[in-house]
């Protein structure tokens, strides 16, 4: 246990440096400043690994340099040289045990965290009770985010929007080269990839606005992918929605194969509504194809995709 | 008529950038003058036989240290480019589709055409030395696999200037790679650069895998052999294994490309996620087979600069072996992001963290090497030194990165950029330079200067930490790998000024290596010892450089070290071992077939890249019947007389 406290005193330094080279900034620190469930934990265990990797690193490296200095030949002090001394089985086994030993307990609780920050598991559990979760779709395109709420109608681009502390399920596809759904202070990314719905389940637990990028080489105007991620009270959400329904265009079908096309967009747009049942399109435009032999309407389906592709050419 | 011309040219050559105009001139005014020089001092005929049909290991490994190093430079411009476009916010110095280029050529070059071409010129200079071998087992395929890395070097450096880089990223993930969203030739170019030098390095893994299991001087166990031998060998298996998936890769994107077919594509039924776990099947592997050799180098200069035994031999071997094996489990670890569930994702993050602990141990093996011996700080071992922590930083944080659910965090960020350049610079590079300045009295003759090498080792090592360690802090913060400008208000500006600033360091660091060098050759500091660090092992036993047949009598092995306690047995009054008389020595004959070939091979490609089959064809014949004649050729060896091995040893002041 005494290593502990010394662990996570050293732990502690590289900290300090980072804060002191952000001090005076108003910085967003992204992953070191979490404010959603998920990036909690996975803040706890990124400073579980730091203390074991420290716990590691100060001894190796004290190791390293006392040896080199001691045993420099420069070193005019009567030290001992054994130049045939080559094995011995009491080294050998604690520079194997220790490293099985540190990687048995990173490996148990890396496989304990796995299950239960697993992506797609639901933060029902985590939330108030009789809070009801908010499903919101995202859609990667060339270089632009789609947002559409299925349960509010609405749709929005490069701009996010839910209440605090409800669980947020997002349910993620592309319609371009794949790409990666990231808000740092959330939580950890997902791939967005044609052909299948993705789920995240992030929830913040504070309002604000938190940066979101796209984390996946999508192409040229890649660097473009940003948008913003904000969370609000319940009312302040509300209202919002009602302010889009009223006072925003809706999207047409023809409107979504517009911003389909690649290009970048300044602002961020919303939309009253959207054609129904349009994430699930562009799910299956693409999911549709992987099975051929399942009767007429996998055919005709694939047969779309394939004369859309041909339009690109 | 012109105008069809202008119009073609527009097309075909790289126009718009003056860079890219200021690099066209450089090239062109290059190639003349090294055309110039050549035939002014009448120096074809000697370039010809001396090195271009050459089927001497030395001289191939040089020739692959030469073209890695103008790819280091290549490569290293590509990254300070880099780096001043992020130097600040929304700067306008790359459009990010130039950027988007150059960051796909840097990784493809560093990786392919650097880091492995480096490597395999150390295997060719160093290995059938350190076993006492006359050369490595089949020498015409050694040059093959040389001629065969740089001509598909010189493919893919050719979109520089004709028809557009690849931009796809440094493994080209498809559909982003497949020609609905790239139709550019760029990217046919990143195919067929890395099939034509794949086939090379391939064929080398095997080349050596065979010379180490079969051509070791009589007594040399394998439990006997040098550490960087065994390093070699663990890396050859690996190759061996590994590469023929990247070809399979490689093919189908492009049979997809060029034939439209469906193996990777959105639409048709393709799938681009088995591309990515394909890529990754090779990418992880190949990882370890460029460290492996340089945890061997290390190993060979601990032992020889701390004058003592390795520490733990037999835990090396075992932990060379078992990397080797393991790393082809771990691939999955490159993506956990893709969704795979839970229990898959914690399969890979244990077989990722099982590595580490071979890998530590190598580290204590390094330690205790040192741990009561004595220790000269010359160039080669003062790398090692500055490889020590970097390393284990940067495994450290491979190790964080391994947790897969704090992966999610860190997945495509800085943070990981930061990682795999500490563990690729730290590690390989640095690696790979001590390995350089080791055996460089070896290869050429003469030593390398140390003052000027300290700058340079204190500048890299600098530089280093001045560029990389900022960025672990942005990825954190979430600045993306890739993104060519960010805003003001994203506050990564001080620490991306700062990296940019070590960026240059580094640069200056590797300035100052090419003046050490030519310092040295004018300086022309001989090393007539042959022997000039004291070593252990048989390399250092003849002549500096390496007479042409290496060893003139065939050396007989008894211990680990052999050559070390052969001076041991010396210096304590004993006789030297007795060495057998001279005898003519069987050698291979020079041979044109691999130049000749490969030139086939890079037409081919050419052809290939852009559609012209009237060009592809006749050159893929063209390779078949170089195939053919070369296997009637019976004329493929001689017999080194023994007056000449006389004469040649005596004029290196050896008694025979």
């Amino acid at each position: 246990m005494k290593l502990r406290g010394w662990g996570r005193l050293v732990a502690a330094i590289p900290l300090l440096a980072i804060v002191f080279l952000m001090s005076g900034c108003s910085t967003d620190m992204g992953v070191l400043d979490p404010k959603g469930i998920v990036a909690d934990q996975q803040f706890d265990l990124i400073m579980i690994t730091i203390v074991i990797s420290i716990i590691i690193l100060v001894p190796v490296l004290g190791m390293a340099f006392y040896f080199a200095w001691k045993y420099r030949e420069a070193n005019k002090a009567n030290v001992e040289y054994k130049p045939n001394w080559s094995h011995s089985t009491k080294i050998e086994a604690w520079m194997w045990g220790i490293p099985i030993l540190i990687i048995v307990v990173l490996g148990a609780i890396t496989v304990a965290y796995s299950y239960k920050l697993e992506p797609s598991k639901a933060l029902a559990a985590e939330s108030e009770q009789g809070v009801k979760p908010i499903t919101i779709e995202v859609t990667s395109l060339d270089w632009k985010w789609l947002f559409t709420y299925p349960e509010q109608g609405i749709a929005t681009v490069n701009y996010v929007r839910f209440p605090e502390d409800v669980p947020v399920e997002f349910k993620l596809t592309s319609d371009a080269p794949m790409n990666s759904f990231w808000i740092p202070q959330l939580g950890g990314q997902i791939y967005t990839m044609s052909g299948m719905a993705m789920e995240l389940n992030l929830m913040a637990s504070e309002i604000g606005q938190y940066q979101g990028r796209g984390a996946n080489f999508s192409g040229e105007h890649f660097g473009k992918m940003e948008f913003i991620a904000e969370a609000t009270s319940q009312g302040d959400f509300d209202k919002w929605v009602s302010d889009i329904k009223q006072s925003s265009p809706a999207l047409t079908e023809q409107g979504y194969d517009e911003l389909a096309e690649p290009g970048i967009v300044e602002t961020n747009d919303t939309y009253s509504s959207f054609p129904e049942g349009l994430f699930d399109r562009i799910v299956s435009k693409y999911g549709s194809s992987h099975n051929h032999s399942e009767g007429s309407e996998g055919e005709t389906s694939s047969e779309a995709t394939s004369s859309e592709s041909g339009a690109d050419k | 008529m012109w105008e069809d011309i202008k119009d073609w040219a527009s097309g075909f050559f790289v126009t718009g950038d003056p860079l890219i105009y200021g690099a066209d001139v450089a090239i062109v005014l290059a190639t003349v003058s090294i055309l110039f020089v050549l035939t002014y001092f009448k120096k074809w005929g000697w370039l010809w036989r001396e090195w271009i049909t050459t089927v001497d290991h030395k001289k191939i490994g040089i020739m692959y240290i030469i073209a890695s190093l103008l790819m280091l430079f290549r490569g290293g411009m590509d990254a300070l480019l880099m780096r001043t476009q992020l130097v600040m916010p929304d700067m306008e110095f790359l459009k990010p589709e130039h950027y988007n280029e150059i960051f796909t050529t840097h990784g493809v070059i560093m990786i392919l055409f650097m880091a492995m071409p480096l490597m395999f010129g150390l295997f060719n200079i160093a290995v059938p030395l350190q076993i006492g071998a006359r050369d490595v087992a089949f020498p015409v395929l050694n040059s093959l696999s040389f001629w065969l890395f740089f001509m598909g070097a010189m493919l893919f450096n050719l979109s520089f200037v004709i028809g557009g880089s690849p931009n796809a990223g440094w493994l080209a993930y498809p559909p982003l790679s497949e020609k609905m969203f790239n139709p550019g030739v760029g990217q046919d170019f990143y195919i067929w650069g890395i099939q034509i030098s794949g086939i090379g390095s391939l064929m080398t893994g095997i080349n050596f895998v065979v010379t180490i299991l079969k051509m070791r001087a009589p007594g040399m166990k394998l439990m006997k052999m040098p550490m960087f031998t065994w390093s070699v060998l663990a890396s050859s298996l690996t190759i061996m294994l590994a590469f023929p998936i990247l070809t399979v890769t490689l093919a189908l994107l492009f049979i997809d490309r060029f034939l439209g077919a469906h193996f990777f594509t959105l639409d048709g039924g393709g799938n681009p996620m088995m591309y990515i776990n394909l890529i990754w099947m090779w990418g992880h592997p190949e990882v370890y087979i460029v460290i492996l050799p340089a945890f061997g180098i290390f190993s060979d200069i601990v032992s020889t600069f701390a004058k003592k035994k390795l520490f733990g031999y037999k835990s090396m071997v075992f932990a060379l072996m078992s990397i080797s094996i393991v790393s082809f489990v771990t691939w999955a670890h490159h993506f956990f992001t893709m969704g795979s569930g839970a229990s898959v994702n914690a399969f890979f993050a244990v077989s990722t963290m099982i590595i580490a602990i071979p890998t530590g141990v190598k580290v204590f093996n390094w330690l205790f090497t040192m741990y009561k011996g004595r220790i000269s700080f010359k160039t080669p071992m003062l790398w090692t030194m500055g490889f020590i922590p970097c390393f284990v930083v940067g495994g450290l944080t491979g190790v964080m990165l391994s947790v897969a659910p704090a992966d999610f965090q860190f997945h495509n960020s800085y943070f990981l950029i930061a990682h795999f350049h500490q563990v690729l610079i730290g590690g390989v590079a640095f690696g790979y330079f001590a390995g350089l300045y080791y055996w460089w009295p070896k290869m050429f003759g003469f030593k390398l200067d140390e003052k000027l090498g300290k700058w340079a080792f204190w500048l890299w090592n600098i530089g280093f930490y001045v560029c990389f360690m900022p960025q672990y802090v942005l990825g954190l913060m979430g600045m993306t790998r890739r993104y060519s400008t960010y805003g003001w208000d994203t506050g990564w500006f001080g620490l991306n000024l700062v990296s940019t600033i070590g960026g240059f360091i580094m640069g200056a660091g590797f300035l100052v290596q090419v003046w050490q060098i030519l310092y040295s050759i004018k300086k022309m500091d001989k090393d007539t010892t042959g022997d000039p660090w004291d070593g252990r092992t048989l390399e250092w036993s003849i002549q500096s450089p390496a007479p042409m047949y290496n060893f003139a009598t065939d050396p007989v092995v008894k211990d680990v070290d052999d050559w070390w306690e052969e001076k041991q047995r010396i210096a304590a009054g004993g006789k030297p071992a007795p060495k057998p008389a001279l005898a003519p020595i069987h050698m291979p004959k020079n041979s044109a077939m691999p130049i000749i070939k490969s030139t086939f091979w890079f037409l081919a490609g050419f052809g290939f890249v852009f559609d012209w089959m009237w060009l592809a064809l006749p050159a893929m014949a063209g390779v078949a019947i170089t195939m053919l004649c070369y296997s009637f050729r019976y004329d493929t060896d001689y017999y080194v007389p023994v007056e000449e091995i006389r004469k040649t040893e005596a004029a290196a002041g050896r008694a025979v």
